[in-house]
This record gives C-alpha cells, sequence and structure tokens, in this order.
C-alpha cells in the first residue's frame, strides 16, 4: 500500500488525496510526503494510523520526511503509535491543551467513555460546544466498535483551528466497511448506496423493520449529518470504493434536513482506490450558534417524516380490475 | 415503585449503551414484570445520545406496547435529555 500525503488535504480538497492512495500490497505501507509542506485533515492522520496498524512496524517504510511542517505528525502521535522511526529531531512539543487530540486506538466501550471523558478539557471547549462533539465522537466510535469488527479498532484523532473556530476530527477503521454491514439486512449492490443507506434515517444493517433492534436504531450516522448540515459543516464517509460528501450550507440559506442524504447538497465519488473498512471525517464549527438542544427538534421531524414516508411506500394498494 | 438514578450509573454524559441495556434488563424490566412504576433520574446527566435511550426503553415500547409509558417515568431531565426521549418514544411508536 502507499499514502502520499500532501501539501493540503482537507475535507474540501479531499477528494484527489483519496484517489492517490495505493491499497495494492496489503503486505507493506509506503509512506511518502510532500516535501514542503503539509497541512492535513485528521480523518487523513486517521487513515494512515489505521493502514499502518494492521501491519508490524517492519513492514511499514516512512521516507524522511523534509518538510517544514513535519513535526506536525510526531505530535499527532503518528510514529508513536505505529512503533515506527521518524527521524525526526525532538522539539520542544506545544501544550497539547487547546489544541488536538493525538491519535488513539479505542477498541472497546470503556476506552471510548474515557476517551470522550478527557477528550473535553483537551480542547478547552464550551459544555455547548462539547455536547455536539462528544455526541459525534460516541456514535462514531460504537458504530465502528458494534459492527465493523475491526481488529485495530477506531482510530481518532482531533485537531482545533483557530483561524477558522472549527474542531475537525477523523474517525478511521480497518473493518467490514458499510457494505457488508447494511446488507446484512438491506439490499445495497454498491458500496455507493450502501453508504446512502446508512445515512438514511431508520435503516440499520441489524434489522430490515422499521424500528431497528433493541441496540440499533439505525439512526446514529443520520444524526451526525444532521449536526453537520444545521453547523453548515463538511462531513465525509468514505468506505470500500465510494465517497460521500456534505457539502457546506451557505449562510444565508435556511436549513433543511432530508432523510434521504442523495436530496442534501453534497458530492459523490465511485471507483475509488479501495478502503477495507470505513473512514468518518467531519468538521464541527464552533462559530455556529444553533444550540445543539434547537438542532434535535428539526431531526426529531425528519426522523418521523422519513419513517412515515417509508412505511407509506410499503403500503398495500387495492388492485382495481 | 422504584428509582433509578441514573448519574452514577452513566456518568453525565450517557452514551454507554451497553450501560443502558444492563439497566433495562435488569432493574426497568423485573420492575414492570411486577406491574410497578418505574421512575428514571436523570439528575446530573447534561446530555445523552439517541443511541443510549434507544437502547434503554425502544425494547420496552416493542414488546409492551405505548401502554408501557403509563409505569415509566422520566425526572430531572435537561432539555436535550428530554427532546432526544421523545424522538425515541415517537420513533418507536411510528415504527409500530
Amino acid at each position: 500500500m502507499k499514502i502520499h500525503l500532501p501539501n493540503s488535504a482537507f475535507l474540501g480538497n479531499i477528494d484527489p488525496f483519496l484517489r492517490g492512495f495505493n491499497p495494492q500490497n496489503r503486505s507493506k505501507l509506503e509512506i511518502t510526503a510532500n516535501k514542503k509542506w503539509i497541512s492535513l485533515h485528521p480523518m487523513v492522520l486517521s487513515m494512515v494510523a489505521a493502514l499502518g496498524l494492521s501491519l508490524k512496524p517492519e513492514q511499514i517504510y516512512c521516507e524522511k520526511l523534509e518538510a517544514a511542517s513535519k513535526h506536525y505528525l510526531k505530535r499527532m502521535g503518528l510514529f508513536k503509535l505505529l512503533k515506527i522511526r521518524s527521524g525526526i529531531k525532538p522539539i520542544h512539543e506545544h501544550e497539547p491543551a487547546g489544541r488536538f487530540i493525538p491519535l488513539t486506538k479505542i477498541t472497546n466501550s470503556a476506552e471510548l467513555t474515557n476517551f470522550i471523558t478527557e477528550m473535553v478539557p483537551l480542547l478547552h471547549l464550551e459544555p455547548k460546544h462539547a455536547a455536539p462533539l462528544k455526541y459525534v465522537i460516541s456514535e462514531l466510535v460504537r458504530n465502528v466498535l458494534e459492527h465493523a469488527q475491526s481488529k485495530t479498532g477506531a482510530i481518532v484523532s482531533a485537531q482545533y483551528y483557530k483561524k477558522s473556530n472549527t474542531i475537525r476530527i477523523g474517525v478511521a477503521d480497518a473493518g467490514l466497511g458499510i457494505k457488508y454491514t447494511i446488507n446484512q439486512s438491506h439490499p445495497a449492490s454498491t458500496h455507493l448506496e450502501a453508504i446512502r443507506l446508512a445515512l438514511t434515517p431508520g435503516i440499520t444493517g441489524t434489522t430490515w423493520k422499521e424500528g431497528g433492534t433493541e441496540l440499533n436504531a439505525g439512526a446514529g450516522l443520520f444524526f451526525i449529518k444532521s449536526i453537520a448540515k444545521t453547523n453548515r459543516d463538511f462531513l465525509v464517509v468514505y468506505s470500500g470504493d465510494a465517497l460521500y460528501k456534505l457539502l457546506k450550507s451557505p449562510p444565508t440559506k435556511t436549513i433543511k434536513l432530508f432523510g434521504d442524504p442523495f436530496q442534501d447538497k453534497h458530492s459523490h465519488g465511485e471507483n475509488l482506490p479501495f478502503w477495507q473498512g470505513t473512514v468518518v471525517g467531519m468538521d464541527i464549527s464552533l462559530k455556529a450558534t444553533e444550540e445543539f438542544t434547537s438542532l434535535l427538534d428539526l431531526i426529531w421531524e425528519t426522523v418521523i417524516k422519513s419513517v412515515k414516508e417509508r412505511k407509506k411506500a410499503r403500503y398495500r394498494r387495492a388492485r382495481f380490475i | 415503585m422504584i428509582q433509578i438514578k441514573l448519574l452514577s450509573l452513566v456518568g453525565s454524559f450517557a452514551e454507554n449503551k451497553e450501560l443502558a441495556k444492563k439497566i433495562r434488563l435488569e432493574k426497568i424490566i423485573p420492575a414492570l414484570e411486577k406491574k410497578q412504576e418505574v421512575i428514571l433520574d436523570f439528575k446530573g446527566i447534561d446530555s445523552a445520545t439517541q443511541s443510549f435511550i434507544h437502547a434503554l426503553i425502544s425494547d420496552i415500547l416493542r414488546k409492551y406496547g405505548s401502554e408501557a409509558l403509563e409505569l415509566i417515568a422520566f425526572k430531572n431531565c435537561s432539555e436535550t435529555v428530554k427532546k432526544i426521549i421523545n424522538i425515541v418514544v415517537d420513533y418507536m411508536q411510528e415504527s409500530d
């Protein structure tokens, strides 16, 4: 496998980075990077870490990094997590509080609870900003723990960006992928169709029944998409060979939530390099004025509307002869 | 009547579905079986995920019907928790 860390890869311009990933030859990983500068979304780091953790350290080759910003990778804990040498001379590390959450592997429920507890003080967030972040991390990581069967768990990282006043998060796993999971109960012939179903409220891979099972309602990813949409932020879901990207809504436009993610302003792609598992990248703007509780009203209406529409679509029709 | 104080069981952010399932199976359902009223006390809980509330009550609504809500009361809920409970309750009844 080969992965190249470009000059810039954030959710708005993530597509070329993904298309450049080479998943062939899963017995080794080669990491290369832009020579001058690397500026990356945490989603990219979580992906590299998820790939590396599926291998032994001696199967990973990382070229000598030259970019002036190479220390960022060290600070985010990439080399430490993968147990490889960075070749980067020690620097005076910044105090982590208020800036970032280094790459963290979460493999069970207790680790997730600890992670969420420690995350908020690390990012120095006010309660109104912490609420959606805790929500998103909990739902995304629990999805991995319950459905992905990823041997290396969920790889999470996050960073606060002062200029845009945004928290950017990445969660990656090297598990079964969305299509496999959704196909347990719903027919999805492509990875893109599986992502579409996974983002639709009321659809879960654990049952074909409306209302879900005792533990899965099939609304987790829909809630997350709704948080992103209401905050006018990006959300990216990459699984198998498909990519779904919720685009930012313009500030002048009234927010409307849709049960079908394809009705949202978005872009999607297929035939991308195959990602064995699932990756989610999200931005959470702290400028957003909408309180988490107000957003729930909007979500509530959409969930109920979506369930009613699907129910109606299954009504038997009168036969007129 | 039994009162279940959730804060000491699940912390101030209620998100652990496994704990929700345990509370449902070990505390709520046995009480409902005896036709006892159950008070779920959310004092000190700032927020919850939809998944947590779903794991806590959806199977009760599925098995006992919405009549079960007459025996369950939700106490000291924050605005966020109230809304999430309402979403799950409505969702389960719409899904019948």
